[in-house]
């Protein structure tokens, strides 16, 4: 910990800085996947499944195979030829890239035309003929294991019904016990509803074949090229070196860009075929109804606690809704992903939780949406039960959270369910939370507007509405002995050069969709070797020019990467020592660093700075037997443990009474993800994050029809946060580092999308409390709310009420 | 069908199909790649460009409505090498992560600000309550603006001043 503070003085390179990468972006040069043109690039379009329970009994293609513009007509037979009808999902499952027996949900790739194109590849996809016997769907996740329930996977040998596995964590026995004596307890149903991240650009791939060296280059919104060099090299059969993937600038992606889509592998066959490059770009309603979509956890949570709300124990139930193919990226020892970290900030004795994964007929997915491994789904968790115990017992929520957070000196601390929090200081982060929000003038307001006449249920008026959590983040997977990618460890590379003028080039595995690497990497090079980031050049996403890792997603950038990047820029400085020893005629060991340079200890006006000692490095200098010149050089950073980032939010909201319409007043957020190496980024981020919560809370579903139609497939009917419905938000920061981070710091991405959420619903049913209402599902929006005042609460996930 | 229009003062003439979408026209024929496309349904407005005087989405635009008409786009914005000072705004207030809704978001912007030359935060947000970004939350975007407009406010009291919180360099 005094490590991480003293090596971050402030008046290093750490601090506020412009993004480097904004120059291309304001003046419209970024180069994103659709931006890119290639000579005789072909285009292609996925035919895809009306129905959501099927048996396909033909396909007919030749009408599309005459179109005069159309070069290829692929199908699921096409592929099966080929080995390629069914691809490994990152969950040990298997997928369809083309149906060959049964279309498994509305939205399944059937055929894949190649043409001209783009649009003369969509004219070709009304030419196909698919002749489809329909199946009973299975829709609601609560019938999936219904004895009488279609066999959705009949494709799985030995599968005989739609479970996916079962998953525990926790003692069971000592949970039950804890229960039983308990002064209290509190049980509340819980629907964290199916959420798709919708990043602004939409996945898409270009696969060019080099027929002549048998190159396949990829070009492709990925947030995790090696891991997809890998995957297309065990998937295709290709050999791994004569597969480069580019991800060029990226559209966002929250989780959206980690997976392998069916139109990859269609494109790279296409190219394959064709022998030219082919793009595949999905729409919209494609991208809502067949890539990763997010969360769909079903959960029963119960609560107990001593009558002075000293809260003992938890124990939770999930029905994890996982859709046709269990298509999840996660750990593989982790099937529910983190979801263990359950327990909270909260000092517990006990907990235990129960997790059972179905098929249903949905896309596939699961994590995705800035989720932290299901983390979001946790924190929702037990901040609701939290809130919901506060209204049992009659104590104010935040006096709850108070008495039970974590206290500083517990940490490190291991929780009831074997997790090792690195670091943290909850009530100064809650504290400070309060004071920026005012809370008990925030109260005052909201006791004075329930005692006036207007706000009574019956009568018009707003309802005012104040809710908090506190979350405990776990990202930066993660130590490779317990995490993994299809049996990739979670480590990343670091490489870092050195020119002879003292001018850098890193290159990290790690791929940006907006997190600002090219400038916050930069930041962490020039801190450790005391040169300005604008002499540091950061390479990405691509597979040729940069070392193994497994990239971005569960926040894992600074985590893994940026502790790569010190590490290795650590290396390059220890090297300078060397030389500069030899430039100084002095001992390496009577050498000091300070001040951005090596200097002979207790005679500063001896020294040399990094840009003459490379210089040095380079030159014809007499070296110490057994150093080699330079000062480049590399590194694999293999985590010890997660980073714990953790926060305190508050959230005011006005709520029509009459139409249920819920206004976001105000949004206080506290983060501490350690040591911040831009503040100005971690803001920008948590910023989205809020947006994000907010509009999973009040807006956005992807619900389905009894017959499994999406009833999500657009921006018309999945609604996303605008500058409207966004407060201003307010922020506020501690820092406890890392300790074991180098530069004491922690993941960001996600935080706000992780705690956020709970805070809404929680003021929204704060609100809601003169009508009694004690809980209601995400998203509230007006009909929800109105519905939660009337009684009848709405059951968001599927159109049935 | 032949079709004629200016795009950022260049005149273009190009035989289109008549269904082409003017997005689609400026991308893939103009090679105008700054503009995007996000949603097809106009809710997302990444494709907003000028069509004479008005920001409207590319996307919801045959190419042949445009014919004998002006646009502008992203690429038109910089003058002489100047950035306009709403691009000058995003970068300095963060107004930006991914980088996808940008130009669109500052084409928007650059209307308001000609015809509004001091919005409120909230007429700001009521200009961009069209389009959708996924990654800011909208507070430094409405600061990126709020900055444009100080500094074009500045610029025309021939003042150089203070322009509210931009962004410090970080000492190297």
């Amino acid at each position: 910990m005094t490590a991480a503070t003293k090596e971050h003085e402030p008046n290093g390179a750490y601090g506020p800085m412009r993004r480097k990468e904004d120059a291309r972006f304001i003046r419209g040069c970024g180069t994103f996947v659709d931006d890119i043109q290639l000579p005789g690039m072909l285009h292609g379009a996925i035919l895809r499944s009306p129905l959501a329970h099927a048996r396909i009994t033909s396909i007919d293609t030749l009408a599309a195979e005459g179109h005069p513009k159309v070069k290829a007509v692929i199908t699921g037979q096409t592929l099966a030829e080929l080995g390629l009808a069914w691809m490994p999902t990152m969950s040990q499952d298997v997928q369809a890239v083309l149906a060959t027996d049964k279309v498994r949900f509305q939205g399944q790739e059937v055929a894949f035309v190649v043409a001209e194109d783009r649009y003369a590849a969509r004219d070709a996809l009304e030419l196909i003929d698919v002749s489809y016997e329909p199946l009973p769907p299975v829709v609601d996740a609560h019938r999936a294991l219904d004895p009488d329930a279609p066999l959705i996977r009949d494709d799985i040998a030995g599968q005989t019904d739609n479970r996916i596995f079962d998953w525990a964590a926790g003692d069971r026995a000592r949970t039950d016990e804890i229960f039983a004596a308990a002064d209290v307890t509190v049980a509340q149903d819980m629907l964290y509803p199916r959420v798709h991240p919708a990043p602004l650009e939409t996945c898409g791939t270009i696969a060019d074949m080099d027929k002549v060296s048998g190159k396949l280059t990829v070009w492709s919104t990925s947030q995790a090229p090696h891991a997809h060099r890998t995957l297309y090299a065990l998937v295709t059969g290709l050999p791994e070196h004569k597969i480069r993937i580019i991800s060029p600038d990226i559209g966002g992606g929250f989780g959206n860009k980690v997976g392998i889509y069916p139109g990859y592998i269609c494109a790279i066959v296409g190219s394959i075929l064709t022998g030219k490059p082919v793009k595949w770009m999905e729409d919209r309603s494609e991208n809502l109804m067949s890539t990763s979509f997010a969360r769909d956890y079903h959960m029963h949570g119960e609560i107990a606690a001593t009558k002075e709300g000293k809260i003992l124990g938890l124990r939770v139930k999930v029905l994890a809704d996982h859709g046709a193919f269990n298509g999840a990226a996660q750990p593989t020892k982790f099937p529910a992903g983190f979801f263990g970290v359950f327990t909270g900030s909260y000092d517990l004795r006990t907990a235990h939780c129960e997790i059972t994964g179905v098929y249903t007929n949905k896309a596939p997915g699961g994590v995705a949406y800035s989720c932290s491994f299901r983390v979001t789904e946790a924190v929702y968790l037990v901040e609701r039960m939290v809130d919901v115990l506060a209204r049992e017992l009659g104590i104010d929520p935040a006096e709850l959270r108070m008495k039970n957070l974590l206290r500083p000196a517990q940490f490190p601390y291991t929780s009831a369910t074997g997790w090792e929090y690195d670091s943290g200081d909850y009530p100064r982060a809650l504290r400070l939370a309060m004071d920026i929000a005012g809370y008990p003038e925030l109260r005052r307001e909201q006791a004075e507007q329930r005692a006036r006449p207007g706000p009574q249920p019956g009568h018009p008026g707003t309802l005012m509405g104040i809710g908090m959590s506190f979350f405990t983040e776990a990202v930066g997977a993660g130590p490779r002995a317990h995490m993994d990618i299809l049996g990739l460890g979670m480590a990343d590379g670091a490489d870092l050069r050195v020119h002879p003028t003292g001018k850098a080039v890193l290159a990290i595995s790690v791929q940006t969709q907006g997190q600002g690497h090219e400038t916050t990497f930069a930041q962490i090079v020039a801190q450790e070797l005391g040169i300005s980031p604008d002499d540091v050049e950061v390479v990405h996403g691509d597979t040729d020019r940069t070392p193994f890792g497994l990239g971005t997603y569960g926040s894992r950038s600074t985590p893994v990467s940026g502790a790569a990047t010190a590490v290795v820029a650590r290396k390059v400085r220890e090297r300078a020592r060397i030389v500069a020893a030899a430039m100084l005629e002095a001992a390496a060991e009577d050498l000091e660093w300070a001040d951005g340079r090596w200097q002979v200890r207790g005679d500063p006006d001896k020294g040399k700075n990094i840009a003459e000692i490379a210089m040095a490095a380079h030159s014809g200098l007499e070296l110490p037997d057994g150093v080699e010149g330079h000062l480049d050089a590399t590194t694999v950073y293999n985590p010890p443990n997660l980073t714990y980032p953790f926060g305190a939010y508050i959230c005011v909201v006005d709520v029509d009474p009459g139409t249920g319409r819920v206004r976001v007043r105000r949004f206080i957020a506290v983060d501490d993800c350690g040591v911040r190496i831009n503040p100005m980024i971690v803001e920008g981020q948590v910023h989205g994050g809020l947006a994000d919560g907010l509009g999973m809370a009040l807006m956005q579903v992807i619900a389905f029809d009894p017959e499994g139609n999406c009833l999500g497939g657009s921006f018309m009917d999945y609604l996303l946060p605008t500058s409207m419905e966004c407060p201003s938000w307010e922020l506020g920061t501690t820092v406890t580092p890392s300790p074991h981070h180098p530069i004491g710091a922690k993941g960001v991405g996600e935080s706000a999308t992780v705690g956020s959420p709970a805070a809404v619903v929680n003021a929204v049913i704060d609100a809601l409390a003169p009508y009694g209402v004690r809980h209601a599902d995400m998203p509230l929006t007006p009909a929800a709310v109105w519905r939660a005042i009337q009684g009848r609460p709405l059951r968001s996930d599927l159109a049935i009420t | 069908m032949q079709i004629t229009m200016s795009v950022n003062d260049t005149e273009y003439s190009a035989e289109v199909e008549p269904r082409l979408l003017l997005i689609h026209f400026i991308r893939d024929n103009l090679g105008l790649t700054g503009s995007h496309w996000g949603c097809d349904t106009s809710n997302c407005g990444a494709c907003v460009v000028w069509l004479d005087e008005t920001p409207v989405k590319s996307c919801t635009v045959f190419a042949a409505m445009a014919d004998g008409h002006r646009v502008r786009t992203v690429e038109g914005l910089e003058r002489g090498g100047e950035l306009d000072p709403v691009q000058q705004g995003f970068t300095e207030c963060h107004g930006l992560q991914c980088g996808f809704c940008t130009p669109a978001m500052m084409m928007t912007a650059r209307w308001l600000l000609d015809n509004n030359p001091d919005p409120s935060a909230g007429e700001i947000r009521e200009a961009l309550s069209g389009q959708i970004c996924r990654c800011t939350g909208y507070e430094n975007i409405v600061r990126s603006i709020r900055w444009a407009a100080e500094h074009e406010a500045a610029d025309r009291a021939g003042a150089p001043g203070e322009f509210g919180d931009s962004v410090q360099e970080a000492a190297g």
